[in-house]
């Protein structure tokens, strides 16, 4: 092993600890924007670093884990770095950089206010979204989840306005309520009957557990991670989409949605293990309310003429594909889930990030405006073309990898329906994104919009480059993420 | 010397208080009474500690007052239940009398303050002298002494609608008093002992009278009456509304818990849980009128426009999760029920001194009152949100450790368990609607132009306000103390009979 700096259990500590001084610091220099956002670059790029190191242990098998002591006498607040995690911790430690300089040009261009309190949050959630990628039991994965909802409550609510105001409340409530009232009872029931709420690959339930009781634990679980936005408890994420769209890169790509499917994959995984989920009758519900949910989301999406909500929609859409592929509990599926976690975060952020550029530079957000707009903004409509190629799941970008194994995992189940399910939302997906980019290109302009358009300002166009490369990168080179991925089932493999 | 005071203890656990009370009374002079107060309450506390600590392995000291012995003696007995409430007790007594210098100066007459502090002690005295001592007859007595000088702490609010609420609390506090004594009466006749320990011995002989059967009925209502449990609590909304904010930051923290110990102390000592829950439908009727509490208490909450009336309410509410825990009538249950006592005094301490914060700086507590306050008064508002989360139940607060354990309890009673968990969950639910209601505003709306100029709340009332706000932390993050000392006082209030 090379010579490194730190160990491996100080650098997933610290990767903790960054966000929270970034936090800190911002606040220390709010009133000097500039060196604020230097601040928060910096921060961001070292968190990112820190968790890059911990790539080498996880995929020796070796992840660091470090106890901060018992939350309750026996149940300990603990975190342990397994491949899941450590993706998730990519990911979103990454998406953090990319989405500061987005954010940088997009609060100054927009003029907004309260720009500290913007940075401090959006610091305090990375640290918490960590928190739940690193977390080695249910007890500190909740305790992060629920920090993530508070964390995130002012961003949503930034503007101040009424329906900023209206959005938040309705983001807050139905997270905490989902959270509150499935969420928590599963936790304390898993305790309850298996003693520990310790993650174990291949599951941590006593052989003897009753079928009845785990199958309503299943439905508590899937339902109680609201940040999954599973149907009918996905009506958070359009309402919040009042935010600036920095926050809502944050909430559809970068942490809050991925925190959800993520805790469900790790949940699938680690707490129930493929060989119980498949003798459980409920699992069957399960994965066709997933199937419903993609569905009918992605009908509503066609509907939507703001941009935001029909973005939103689509996010809602393409969960309840990583929820599928969890429930599923085959190897091929659970990559594609994992790698779909991947794939649509760097998809749908490019997306989010061109509604933005089009709201700061044109100051539109109805989809019907936006014809002719790829003559003042071809950059942007580019980029929107191939992010929406990443979420249909057509090459050249990742989504089709992703796509791939979970259609994979539908028919070597034997779920035809559900196959059918994936196939009939993919032709949906090209209904509703690819319009877009494409009456840009070749609509006529409207003839109201005579004023001088041009692009957005340069770090947002650096922000949806660096995405954009990623999405095409992602297809190109799928192999480690892949083996990332396949490391759950293999270790399963030597477990089982 | 040394010596001799330690053996003491328990009678200078009340004593300390008892006597400073008349001290506060006669040195008129200005800043003196609060300091003498002040000290006291400490001195107070640090007995209350070295109590705690002599019966933390489970041993029970017997002090016979004035040498004589029980049970013709009135005798002081501290075991791990009773101490683990004076602790905490006379540990809000230390708090509240910091934040008390400050605020007291600004809403009572500075002629009227040693009288303010003499009560105060008297109320302090009273409170833990119904926990410290082992004779039923002396319970009433030291309710009695609580009760009086807390008509005279509210009746000092600026409102005059404190005048009324007084009244009003004294109708219903004397009833309640008066039936807890017929209930002793009754059972003196029954016995002839007053002494706690005599009396379990020598009650089931006569446990088949209706007599006791009326007995037990009596001391049962009034100790709900002064517990506020649900449909009894009609006095404690406008109490805890209307008196001075250190009164009710006192009272909300201490009065109601020390009425629940009565509960616990006759119903499980006194009675024995065979009598009380096997004869008596006691549990059905606690466990009906707790989810009521709950219920009610917390919908009530919600809709009102004075902050203090919704943390009140909330009390309710809170009372019920506590009385919840006692019925499910499992030392876990019980366990969570007595370590909900000490997080939901911590908790709401917290809040009412925030809000007193937010009266010392804008006279009143209306919620338009906190427009903008997260701006103008950014320290209040912090530890204002964090009492908040801990009434929602939020992980790393104090209220995420009693909701996962009072859940737990639940949990192992199986289908009757589903129903109270709940329960325990919508009242949670109901929570987040409460407290969030006042956030956003706090921090989402713009200040009026004239309350824009008010600056944030003097470091002395700072000061108390954040103790509390991070015992709201750190009991939720450190939890072996407190669990561990509720579990012990459960098991011993359990193996009681």
């Amino acid at each position: 092993m090379e010579m490194l700096p730190i160990s491996f259990e100080k650098a997933m500590l610290m990767s903790m600890a960054l966000p929270l001084i970034t936090a800190g610091l911002v606040k220390l220099f709010g009133n000097k924007p500039n060196l604020r956002e230097t601040i928060t670059l910096t921060g961001a790029t070292a968190t990112f670093l820190s968790v890059l190191i911990l790539l080498e242990a996880v995929l020796n098998n070796n992840g660091p884990s470090y106890t901060f002591g018992a939350l309750i006498p026996g149940l300990d607040l603990k975190l342990q770095v397994e491949p899941l995690g450590m993706l998730f911790a990519l990911i979103a430690s990454f998406l953090w950089i990319i989405t500061t300089i987005y954010a940088i040009g997009y609060m100054r261009g927009n003029k907004e206010s309260n720009q500290t309190r913007f940075f401090i949050c959006f610091a305090l959630a990375i640290c918490f979204t960590l928190g739940i990628a690193f977390a080695a039991n249910l007890l500190t994965l909740f305790v992060f989840y629920e920090l993530l909802t508070l964390s995130t409550y002012p961003l949503v609510a930034h503007a101040g306005t009424e329906k900023a105001k209206r959005g938040a409340r309705i983001y807050l409530s139905i997270l905490l309520t989902t959270s509150i009232a499935f969420f928590l009872p599963a936790i304390i029931w898993t305790y309850h009957m298996a003693g520990t709420t310790d993650f174990a690959l291949g599951g941590i339930f006593p052989a003897e557990t009753g079928h009845l009781a785990l199958g309503i634990l299943l439905i508590l679980f899937c339902f109680g991670v609201g940040k999954a936005a599973l149907m009918p408890f996905h009506r958070w994420l359009p309402s919040a989409m009042v935010a600036p769209t920095p926050v809502s890169a944050l909430l559809h790509a970068v942490a809050v949605v991925k925190a959800g499917v993520f805790t469900i994959l790790k949940i699938m995984v680690f707490v129930f293990g493929a060989d119980l989920l498949t003798e459980l009758p409920a699992r069957d519900i399960m994965l066709y309310v997933a199937g419903a949910s993609i569905l009918l989301s992605s009908l509503i999406a066609i509907a939507q003429d703001n941009l935001k909500a029909r973005l939103a929609y689509s996010t809602i859409s393409q969960l309840g594909y990583v929820t599928l592929g969890a429930l599923l509990a085959i190897d091929v599926a659970t990559v594609g889930s994992t790698m779909h976690i991947a794939m649509h975060a760097f998809g749908k952020i490019t997306l989010f990030f061109c509604a933005g550029a089009i709201y700061v530079a044109a100051k539109k957000t109805e989809i019907s405006d936006m014809r002719g707009l790829g003559k003042a903004m071809p950059f942007t409509m580019f980029a929107f073309f191939i992010g929406s190629l990443s979420i249909i799941g057509l090459p050249p970008t990742g989504g089709t990898w992703s796509k791939w194994y979970l259609m994979l995992g539908s028919l070597d189940t034997g779920h035809l329906i559900l196959m059918g399910v994936l196939m009939v939302s993919s032709l949906l997906n090209i209904a509703y994104l690819l319009p877009i980019p494409m009456r840009a290109f070749f609509g006529k302009e409207a003839e109201a919009s005579k004023a001088k358009l041009k692009e957005a300002p340069w770090p947002m166009l650096l922000a949806m480059g660096v995405t954009v490369t990623g999405c095409i990168a992602l297809f190109l080179f799928p192999q480690p993420l892949f083996e990332l991925a396949s490391m759950l089932t293999m270790e399963e493999k030597v477990n089982g | 010397m040394m010596n001799l005071l330690l053996d003491d203890l328990p009678a200078l656990q009340v004593m300390l208080p008892l006597l400073c009370a008349p001290l506060c009374f006669i040195l008129r002079i200005k800043g003196l009474p609060w300091l003498i107060a002040f000290v006291t309450s400490i001195l107070t506390f640090a007995v209350s500690f070295m109590l705690f600590n002599q019966v933390a392995d489970g041993d029970i000291l017997s002090y016979a007052m004035g040498g004589w012995a029980p049970p013709w003696g009135i005798e002081y007995r501290v075991d791990r239940l009773n101490s683990f409430f004076m602790l905490l007790i006379s540990g809000i007594g230390v708090v509240a009398l910091l934040f008390a210098r400050k605020s007291v100066d600004s809403e009572i007459i500075a002629c009227k303050q040693s009288i303010f502090y003499s009560a105060f002690m008297l109320c302090l005295a009273g409170l833990l002298g119904i926990l410290i001592t082992g004779d039923a007859f002396n319970v009433f007595v030291f309710l009695e002494i609580s009760a009086l000088s807390s008509y005279v702490l509210i009746s000092f609010g600026q409102d005059r609608r404190a005048l009324t609420a007084t009244f009003q609390y004294l109708i219903m506090g004397t009833i309640g008093a008066t039936m807890i004594l017929i209930g002793l009466g009754f059972m003196y006749m029954m016995t002839g002992t007053l002494n706690m320990a005599d009396l379990a011995t020598r009650l089931p002989e006569v446990m088949n009278t209706n007599t006791i059967r009326t007995a037990f009925a009596f001391i049962v209502i009034g100790a709900s009456i002064k517990l506020a449990l649900f449909p009894l609590h009609i006095w404690l909304p406008n109490a805890y509304s209307y008196a001075p904010s250190v009164v009710t930051v006192f009272l909300a923290a201490t009065s109601t818990k020390v009425a629940l110990y009565v509960l616990l102390r006759f119903v499980f000592t006194v009675f024995g849980a065979e009598f009380a829950f096997g004869e008596m439908p006691l549990q059905h009727i606690l466990m009906f009128m707790a989810v009521l509490a709950v219920l009610t208490g917390s919908l009530c909450a919600v809709f009102q426009t004075n902050i203090k009336h919704v943390l009140a309410y909330s009390s309710i509410g809170q009372i019920g999760y506590m009385v919840i825990g006692v019925a499910l009538l499992t030392t876990t249950g019980l366990a969570a029920g007595i370590l909900h006592v000490f997080n939901h005094a911590i908790m709401k301490a917290c809040l009412f001194l925030a809000i007193g914060c937010v009266y010392y700086r804008h006279g009143s507590a209306r919620i338009e009152d906190f427009k903008g306050i997260g701006k103008t008064m950014p320290w209040t508002m912090a530890a204002f949100v964090i009492g908040g989360l801990g009434l929602i139940g939020m992980p790393l607060t104090v209220g995420f450790i009693s909701k996962w354990y009072l859940v737990i309890a639940a949990m192992e009673q199986g289908a009757i368990g589903a129903v109270t968990i709940s329960i325990i969950l919508i009242g949670s639910l109901l929570a987040v609607a409460y407290v969030w209601r006042i956030v956003e505003v706090a921090y989402f709306n713009e200040p009026t132009k004239e309350k824009a100029k008010i600056k944030e709340a003097p470091l002395a009332l700072l000061i108390p306000t954040w103790i509390m706000a991070l015992a709201t932390i750190y009991f939720g993050i450190k939890t072996d103390f407190s669990v561990i000392a509720a579990t012990n006082a459960a098991t011993t209030l359990m193996g009681a009979k």
